[in-house]
């Protein structure tokens, strides 16, 4: 077998079971729960032929279904933006959350929403997530400006997480002047959770993920040249700013429709990219932009359903789960890298 | 523009270049041409300006003022795509991109060729294969670039830029990383692409001596503007090369593209019988101890007498194929006089060199040392 054959087979095995594992963990997900619902059951209910169980029937439709595709969408919105980081910073480590970025959209977006609901009964979700854009937009700005000072990844992400920090702490100082009824889901939503889910939320996302996936994943060709040096790219006749701009931009929304939606998530950015190239061996774009997106989806979806079922009825943050398997990816990656260079 | 030869414009022309970041001008007024399979190198300096001047050419730092033209039109006014058809870069890569092979890598340079999602037809993949020929890299080509090694780094590079399909290509420090055969190797793969394929090549040498050997013509960067522009045989003199480096101490050969380092300072110690080639190891040896040393008899178009001539306080030597005089045998026996000791190298007596054996036992007579053994010289000089 040729090599070329040997990568074909490894892509289609790849999507292959990146398929099924979706499926099977949709059917878990929807089945598992205070009330557990059999797999022939879900069907019926899913794909409507009657005799449905009228419980089953508002569980799934009312509370797991919205929850798991919100989590799909997210979790593989959330993993392309850190496949886009990784590209923009040349360096696996990049991701949307060690860099501080969702931390600011956090922030931003409480603000808002502690101050509009002092005069607001409702707040519409456009706001949030324009809110939430712009959070994320600013602490973008705030990396950029060090990465041009600080060519050093690691002080980056030191830096990524001090700007985490300070955050977080000015979040919570405005938590304290919230209404009563607003702590608890801020709260909540600033761990990270998918655990509000409604069907409006679900197609406010899918209208921003969707098109703005498509629009990547149309974007491959030029990432893929990028990845291999500004000035290569530009002899090859790339235009690099606005290429540049756009990774920048559609990172940035990707990631605060993530945060508006369900509050910061940690790692995935970097570990589901990091699954995807081990699995493939490759760095072809074309190929990692969608193993990205549904890598991610099957991996928040997984991630959702041990955090809501494993410690029921307490439900853990997403962040939590997250962390445990992501983290150790992170210091995983960045050890074996020191270790390349010492050699090199 | 400037047209050469009166008949079709040059396929790449640089016109009264000014170059340099931020507005602000480093080198200026440079212009050159070049026909079809013509190279033309760039030496000068550490920082004088080669790659400002290679990144101008290729667009990557916007001209301060003059020209760069393509087959008589200048590049400016063409679009990216239609440039990147005809001039291809080869950048010398400092890190190794990732998770790829190093066919993936040459796949790279269809780009401009391949359709929104840069796949790769049968015949891209042919070209592909093509250039990995080109450049004797079919056999790692199924391999990681992270596991080659710089050598084979290069060649890829190299072979990227080839299956661009360029009739021009930009090449900056080509040679850095490699050991001396990689080098050599490197350069034959330009030399033979530019004969057989015509295409037209500028790039950046450290190497001077390879510098001479492989291009067609020369432009020495120094300053604020082009020191010489030429053929390297108008470039290659022992002064012009000597005053673009600065080379105050040491000296370069024009003649072998050969260095030597800074002549031994003081009064002779020691006199060097050579001849042959066989004096080099022993001029070398005395230069790196420091020891100042005269040199002889030695003709003109002895091997010896270029490292004779850089290294050796004084050389007696007779012109180019004539009988060595008596009035340079006087000369050398004033010399042995004033020195130390006497250093026979061994070169073979013969019909003009007669009187080198005399010197010999002129040495011999007046009781001064004399040293045969190579491997003893050490110890009599410390």
């Amino acid at each position: 077998m040729t090599i070329t054959q040997k990568n074909h087979l490894r892509c289609v095995l790849v999507f292959g079971v990146l398929a099924a594992l979706f499926v099977l963990s949709a059917i878990a997900y929807i089945g598992i729960g205070s009330v557990k619902i059999a797999p022939a059951e879900i069907f019926r209910v899913l794909f409507g032929q009657g005799g449905a169980d009228a419980t089953a029937y508002s569980i799934i439709w009312r509370i797991r279904l919205p929850r798991l595709l919100l989590a799909a969408l997210l979790g593989g919105a959330l993993s392309l933006s850190g496949f886009l980081l990784q590209t923009f910073f040349r360096n696996p480590i990049a991701g949307p959350f060690v860099l501080g970025i969702s931390s600011g959209a956090k922030m931003f977006l409480t603000v808002v929403i502690i101050v509009l609901s002092q005069n607001m009964a409702a707040i519409p979700v456009g706001i949030t997530v324009v809110a939430a854009f712009i959070g994320s937009m600013l602490s973008m700005l705030v990396v950029l400006a060090f990465a041009g000072k600080i060519k050093n990844m690691a002080v980056l992400l030191v830096i990524g997480i001090m700007i985490s920090y300070i955050c977080s702490a000015i979040t919570d100082f405005f938590i304290n002047f919230a209404n009563d009824s607003d702590i608890v889901n801020l709260t909540h939503w600033s761990h990270g959770s998918f655990s509000a889910a409604a069907w409006q939320d679900v197609a406010v996302s899918a209208a921003i993920v969707l098109p703005t996936a498509v629009a990547v994943f149309c974007l491959s060709k030029p990432i893929s040249v990028y990845a291999l040096g500004e000035r290569y790219a530009h002899s090859l006749g790339i235009r690099i700013k606005p290429l540049r701009i756009v990774i920048i931009l559609f990172s940035s929304i990707l990631s605060a429709c993530v945060t508006a939606f369900a509050g910061p998530i940690s790692f995935v950015g970097i570990a589901v990219p990091h699954i995807a190239r081990t699995l493939l061996k490759t760095s072809k774009p074309i190929l990692l932009i969608p193993a990205c997106s549904f890598g991610g989806a099957v991996f928040c979806m997984l991630c959702d359903l041990v955090a809501r079922t494993v410690f029921a009825p307490v439900e853990l943050s997403i962040s939590t789960v997250t962390a445990a398997i992501g983290a150790p990816i992170v210091i995983w990656l960045m050890i074996s890298r020191r270790v390349k260079h010492a050699e090199g | 523009m400037r047209k050469v030869d009166g008949g079709a414009p040059a396929k790449l022309a640089v016109d009264r270049l000014s170059v340099g970041y931020n507005k602000k001008t480093l080198i200026a007024d440079i212009s050159f041409s070049l026909q079809p399979g013509e190279i033309l190198t760039l030496i000068g300096p550490n920082g004088a300006g080669k790659t400002t001047i290679l990144k101008s050419i290729t667009r990557h730092l916007a001209l301060i003022s003059g020209v760069v033209a393509i087959d008589g039109s200048d590049i400016e006014r063409m679009r990216s795509k239609d440039v990147a058809g005809k001039l291809a870069v080869m950048l010398t890569a400092r890190t190794k991109p990732e998770l790829m092979t190093c066919r993936e890598l040459v796949g790279a340079g269809r780009y401009p060729y391949t359709g929104s999602f840069g796949l790769l037809t049968q015949e891209d993949k042919h070209i592909v294969q093509q250039a990995l020929e080109t450049v004797h890299a079919e056999a790692f080509a199924d391999r990681f670039v992270s596991e080659i090694s710089d050598g084979q780094l290069q060649r890829v590079l190299l072979a990227r830029a080839l299956c661009q399909e360029p009739e021009i290509i930009v090449l900056d420090e080509p040679t850095s990383y490699l050991d001396i055969k990689h080098k050599i190797e490197l350069l034959e793969i330009l030399r033979s692409m530019a004969k057989n394929k015509h295409i037209t090549v500028v790039m950046s040498l450290h190497e001077i001596d390879l510098a001479e050997k492989v291009s067609d013509k020369i432009v020495c960067v120094k300053g604020d503007s082009i020191a010489d522009y030429g053929t390297p045989h108008e470039i290659f003199t022992d002064e012009r090369i000597s005053a673009l480096y600065d080379l105050e101490r040491g000296s370069f050969n024009a003649l072998f593209g050969s260095v030597e380092l800074a002549k031994p300072q003081g009064k002779a110690r020691c006199f060097v019988i050579g001849g042959n080639g066989c004096g080099v190891a022993f001029y070398r040896a005395l230069q790196k101890r420091g020891a100042a040393f005269a040199a002889g008899i030695l003709a003109q178009n002895d091997v010896d007498y270029p490292v004779a001539q850089a290294l050796a306080e004084t050389v007696v030597a007779a012109q180019a194929f004539m009988p060595f005089s008596e009035e340079l045998f006087a000369r050398a026996k004033a010399q042995i006089d004033t020195t130390d000791f006497v250093i026979d190298a061994g070169c073979p007596i013969g019909e003009l060199n007669r009187a080198n054996a005399a010197l010999l036992k002129y040495a011999k007579e007046t009781g001064k040392p004399v040293i045969t053994d190579f491997n003893r010289l050490a110890e009599v000089i410390d």
